[in-house]
């Protein structure tokens, strides 16, 4: 995936499935991924490359990789 | 960028070591409470799963082994796994058990029952297990305790080793009864 591509996805996360394992956390290259208050995990907009790793490591199938803009964080 | 190791991050030994430990001496299976009362004390004080998300080992291990070991097919879980249903019904189930369990330990601390030098697999299977403990060693009922928490445990990380095989390596964590309680207890805390 190149540089540009990555940029312009992100990671959101359905926080109504989310069992806020940690596991989106511990794989995120550059920590965009928090569980702050233990309820569902968050993604930093600004932060996030979109590289996927999050979405293919959550048990629970709850990070979506979507195009910027394309969607607010539910 | 790569992360700095912490020290927790080598806790999936002390998943191996509890296992290891319980297989020689079963009284070793009471430390085992920590993995219960630490989650729910860093939820009930801190408000956050700072246990499930830095300090479970055995989510560790299923990482260690799933993904580094690639003992994973690493295939998307069915969707009742994370459904609010069963993660209830699996946490009231559980804590059935583990009541169950106490009543049994009970029961042996009152004299109404004999020590069981077996581990119960699956809630079902008995195995014996009576090398791990040489009678006298300490009361019954403490070893009764431990007999029962030993099963817990084991049965607990073989359904979580089945799913991590089957799905992806921390399928467990959707339906663990520790996540399930301590993210309710989040929850509660910050009113969600």
């Amino acid at each position: 995936m190149s540089e540009n591509k990555m940029i312009k996805k992100r990671a959101v996360v359905d926080s109504r499935r989310c069992v806020a394992c940690g596991a989106c956390m511990a794989v995120c290259p550059i920590q965009a991924v928090t569980v702050p208050d233990g309820c569902f995990a968050r993604v930093q907009e600004e932060r996030c490359v979109g590289c996927g790793r999050c979405s293919n490591i959550c048990p629970a199938g709850c990070i979506s990789i979507l195009e910027k803009g394309q969607e607010e964080q539910r | 960028m790569k992360k700095t190791k912490k020290w927790y991050d080598y806790l999936w030994i002390w998943s191996i070591l509890y296992f290891t430990l319980g297989f020689f001496n079963i009284i070793f299976a009471w430390l085992g409470m920590i993995d219960f009362l630490v989650p729910i004390l860093i939820a009930g004080v801190s408000g956050n799963k700072f246990f499930c998300n830095h300090l479970c080992g055995r989510g560790q291990l299923f990482t260690k082994i799933g993904n580094d070991l690639k003992c994973s097919r690493n295939k998307k879980a069915p969707y009742f796994l994370a459904s609010k249903w069963f993660r209830y019904g699996f946490l009231i189930f559980f804590l059935t058990m583990f009541g169950n369990m106490v009543f049994q330990t009970y029961l042996v601390a009152a004299g109404a029952a004999n020590l069981r030098e077996v581990v119960k697999l699956f809630w079902t299977f008995k195995v014996p297990w009576d090398w791990a403990y040489t009678a006298g060693l300490t009361q019954d009922w403490i070893a009764q305790y431990s007999f029962g928490f030993y099963s817990l445990m084991l049965t607990s990380t073989l359904i979580g080793l089945i799913v991590m095989v089957l799905y992806k390596p921390r399928t467990w964590c959707t339906f663990c009864p520790m996540g399930t309680m301590t993210q309710e207890i989040c929850k509660i805390k910050h009113r969600k």
